[in-house]
């Protein structure tokens, strides 16, 4: 227990010079999902395997994800008084020659380093910094990730963790917190954009004999990382935001509430409390104060709609997730009837380093409405996928092209998804809007979670609608009638122009149906799930069209309007295809040209896939 | 009545908010939420068993059925979906010989769900099977990934 900062500093800094001494090589491995899900354990295995084969001490901490999905496994090797080295795309069978070279032969292989995780260029190895994908991020968010051992809270505290929870704790008062938070200009950052410095106002300012706070960690878009990342990465940055929050509205009890699929992100949650408690950083009188706060772990069973507001509350309390109208507002009436302050997972990771850098430095960054930074989950038809964070207002064709890298294999860019199922499709003409909250809702999309999927010229746009639709209308609690049938007859109507049986009046039905759905729903599910309608009719109505006039798919995505066809020209008849025809549609003799018969073929894509000569045609 | 849901249902519980957490141990423990346990926490905390039963219909987690012995979890979020996820569906199920709606092979080998999204969008388009991630998916890849695990289970 302590009762100041600087002993628990000086306590973190014993800690980490005793299990992590300075004059010993650190080797990092990114052990996120990502991490995980690329071979990372193998990976750490074959690291273990070869390090005490070798008998070089050395100590392997696992950290979580740098942003650099595209290029994981990572392994980064630090020796004492040297820069810290990243190895991109390691594999077990890599594992062996870099610790050799780097370890025993003190020869830092150029040809396998990535980059220097620091500020210098190293033996002409490039600093990350000077990486096109890194050059222009601004890393607040994410400050931590990819950096320390986000099992170690002594590592949080030296870099500078819980240090913003003392400050607030002893040298400002709960409502100097809102009011540096209100001068911040921060919005939250699960998708609607409200100023949380006034959100935590109404909070405290509302009377209740408890007062709750609600980490929103329901991640329910698909196509977003973002705060599973942070939660794996760095689970006690949010946990102070979260401790920071309570002390502003005088909250004594606090949920995180985080989706089942997440089980690392939960896992390591739960060791953040567990060593947050041991240090007297959570639960009674913390730090030796009058302020005392715990905290809750409740595990989302897999439902959308639980991303909003009352909607979660009424899970917490054991309900159906069904979202309420509102007022009273969760700041009067929330969880259990008591005033509650509900905040997403990034906009509470934030709060720290606004706390202890100050609201000016926070709000240098953005525009004039939409200040800090932003972290995007980039993914989709994008070369360099991953999870990055940049000032917001940078033009969207600077994330996609620079940062991201373009899109691969030449193919041309058609559209930049944002927000989710509540966001939009913005076309390639709109390339260089800015990416802020008011720029994206003029272009008829959202800011949304920080999901940014990238589509090119092979993707359809009714195939994406529909896609979109599937989702919200299965989503859909079924609570309010616009959005419960809205979103199923216009899933209909879809389906049926993707089958090409769409019928001259159907985009007008579709648009007057999203303009019911948008006014009618009771919560914000229903009031943007016609987005992804919307935007791809105002951006893409050529494509509509083409799938109800002329019955013909552009993209060569709907099942219904395509055919595979082999190409007698190059067809070499070597039988592959007919192999590996899941329904036996294809037919040929060896040496000779194969056919395929259309009233067979699912048109799985199996067979163009595996065509060595590019012989099956798709028309 | 399995010893875990015994264990389960003997642990302390403070109100309805329990609900949910009670539900998610019991299907740990049995794989499914069985008829027996639903009436079991019913009892528990109190509350008509129509209740557990609305409140475990509404969360996509909770399954009224067994799983089959080896669980397939196909990613259909946006990123998998733009890199081809619907081709690996219709991949997978028509190799298990899945149709109408039902999830699990009629041998009981195979569990076959569809998730919302792993968050794994840069390796996309994802599988995971038994637990683990299968990133950068061919209908091909997925459909021989099955096949071999179906072929060993009948060596």
């Amino acid at each position: 227990m302590y009762s100041d900062y600087a002993s628990l500093r000086a306590w973190a800094e014993g800690e980490v010079q005793r299990t992590r001494p300075p004059d010993r090589t650190r080797i990092l491995i990114g052990l996120g999902t990502c991490g995980i899900a690329a071979g990372g354990l193998d990976v750490l295995t074959a690291l273990r395997e070869k390090l005490a084969d070798m008998r070089v001490p050395a100590e392997i901490v696992p950290v979580g994800c740098i942003g650099m999905c595209f290029e994981e496994p990572l392994v980064d090797i630090v020796r004492p008084g040297e820069p810290r080295i990243c190895y991109a795309k390691v594999t077990p069978k890599s594992v062996p020659t870099i610790l050799e070279e780097h370890l025993l032969h003190n020869n830092v292989r150029k040809d396998l380093a990535f980059a220097v995780i620091g500020d210098e260029p190293y033996d002409g190895i490039p600093s990350w910094k000077q990486l096109p994908f890194f050059a222009t991020q601004r890393r607040t968010v994410l400050r931590n990730c990819g950096f320390i051992d986000p099992e170690s809270v002594a590592e949080y505290i030296v870099h500078d963790g819980y240090a913003a929870l003392a400050k607030a704790l002893f040298e400002m008062t709960p409502e100097s917190v809102i009011e540096e938070v209100k001068r911040s200009g921060l919005r939250g950052r699960g998708g609607a954009g409200f100023p949380t410095g006034m959100k935590w106002e109404f909070c405290r300012k509302s009377p209740g004999d408890h007062k709750y706070i609600i980490c929103n960690a329901d991640e329910g878009d698909p196509g977003a990382f973002m705060n599973r990342s942070v939660l794996e990465g760095d689970p006690h940055s949010v946990l102070e935001g979260l401790l920071i929050a309570a002390y502003a509205i005088g909250a004594d009890h606090g949920y995180i509430y985080c989706r089942a699929e997440y089980p690392l992100a939960i896992v390591r949650l739960r060791k953040a409390l567990e060593q947050a408690r041991a240090l007297g950083l959570l639960g009674e009188h913390i730090f030796g104060t009058d302020f005392s706060f715990d905290v809750t772990i409740k595990e989302g069973a897999g439902a959308f709609v639980c991303g909003e507001e009352t909607a979660l509350m009424a899970s917490i309390e054991g309900k159906r997730g069904m979202p309420r109208p509102r007022p009273p507002f969760p700041a009067q009436k929330g969880l259990w009837g008591q005033p509650t302050n509900i905040n997403n997972v990034e906009t509470l990771n934030n709060i720290p380093p606004i706390i202890l850098n100050g609201a000016d430095w926070f709000a240098a960054v953005g525009t004039e409405k939409s200040k800090g930074t932003k972290t995007f989950a980039l993914t989709g038809k994008i070369a360099n996928s991953g999870l990055i964070e940049v000032p917001l207002g940078m033009p969207l064709r600077e994330i996609i092209f620079e940062i991201g890298g373009g899109i691969p294999k030449g193919k041309k860019f058609k559209a930049a998804q944002t927000g989710g199922p509540s966001g939009g499709c913005i076309p390639s003409s709109m390339l260089d809007i800015p990416v802020d909250y008011e720029s994206l809702t003029a272009a008829g999309s959202i800011m949304g979670s920080g999901g940014l999927v990238v589509m090119d010229e092979d993707n359809c746009m009714v195939d994406v609608a529909r896609f979109f639709l599937s989702f919200t209308q299965s989503e859909s609690c079924g609570k309010c009638i616009p959005c419960r049938l809205g979103t199923k007859r216009m899933l209909e109507i879809l389906e049926r122009i993707t089958r090409g049986e769409g019928q001259e009046g159907d985009i007008e039905l579709l648009l007057e149906l999203c303009e019911t759905v948008k006014l009618g729903s009771l919560c914000g599910l229903g009031q943007t799930a016609p987005n992804p309608v919307l935007t791809t009719i105002r951006y893409f109505r050529d494509e509509y069209e083409a799938h109800i006039k002329e019955h013909r798919c552009p993209a060569k995505v709907c099942k219904a309007l395509i055919t595979y066809r082999i190409s007698e020209e190059k067809c070499t008849g070597c039988t592959l295809c007919a192999r590996n025809c899941p329904v036996g549609a294809i037919s040929g003799e060896r040496k000779k040209v194969h056919v395929i018969d259309p009233a067979v073929c699912t048109r799985c894509d199996t067979c163009r896939q595996v065509c060595n000569f590019d012989a099956v045609l798709v028309e | 009545m399995n010893d875990k849901l015994r264990e389960v249902l003997q642990a302390p519980v403070t109100g309805k908010g329990d609900l949910i957490p009670l539900l998610q141990k019991a299907q740990e423990a049995e794989g499914y939420v069985s008829e027996e346990a639903i009436y079991a926490i019913a009892e528990k905390l109190r509350i008509p068993a129509s209740e557990v039963f609305g409140v475990l219909s509404f969360y996509a987690q909770f399954r009224l059925r067994p799983m089959g012995k080896h669980n397939v979890k196909i990613c259909r979020g946006t990123a998998c979906h733009v890199r081809g996820s619907p081709l690996i569906v219709t991949a997978v199920e028509s190799e298990l010989k899945l149709g109408g709606g039902e999830d699990t092979t009629s041998d009981g080998l195979f569990t076959v769900e569809k998730i919302a999204c792993f968050g794994a969008c840069s390796l996309a388009p994802v599988m995971v099977v038994n637990g683990r991630t299968y990133g950068n998916l061919s209908p091909d890849k997925a459909r021989r990934l099955i096949r071999k695990i179906a072929e060993e289970e009948h060596v």
